[in-house]
């Protein structure tokens, strides 16, 4: 995740608190969504920005997660096409690593 | 799943780009503090 998004992530969630805060993804392929996810929940992976050793715990979804939450019609138009292109299963099993590994982190 | 939740979206230049995110979750019910466009490029 860049740095200047870092910055805003971690300003929002000292602003608004992290519990009721989830972060939504749209990454076009498994390993730089599984870097995002990674860098919300445990901290920047890369050591460069602010979100470096920073453990913001938070929830994360792919779009492609939330498919039942969201209007049909609306996911439709707006996600569906790229469901075709994008690998799918590969996304949603990265960030599904992602969390368990860091749950097991963070419960030791 | 995010009624009354704060979202913050990080969508994808080359995946799905923040406003069609941001257009999905409003139907959710969630509120969206924060969405940007990201270019892994």
């Amino acid at each position: 995740m860049d740095l200047e998004n870092q910055r805003r992530v971690k300003e929002i969630a000292e602003k608004l608190g992290t519990e009721n805060l989830v972060v939504v993804l749209g990454g076009a392929e498994a390993e730089a969504s599984g870097l995002a996810a990674e860098t919300v929940i445990s901290g920047d992976p890369a050591y460069a920005g602010p979100l470096t050793g920073v453990q913001l715990g938070l929830e994360v979804y792919h779009i492609f997660e939330l498919k039942s939450s969201v209007d049909a019609k609306v996911y439709e138009e707006q996600v569906s096409m790229m469901e075709l292109v994008l690998d799918v299963d590969a996304i949603i099993a990265e960030l599904n690593k992602i969390r368990s590994s860091a749950a097991a982190a963070i419960t030791g | 799943m995010l009624e009354n939740k704060k979202v913050i979206i990080l969508g994808d230049r080359d995946g799905i780009p923040g406003p069609a995110i941001a257009e999905c979750i409003i139907t959710t019910g969630a509120e969206i503090v924060f969405s940007v466009t990201e270019c892994f490029v």
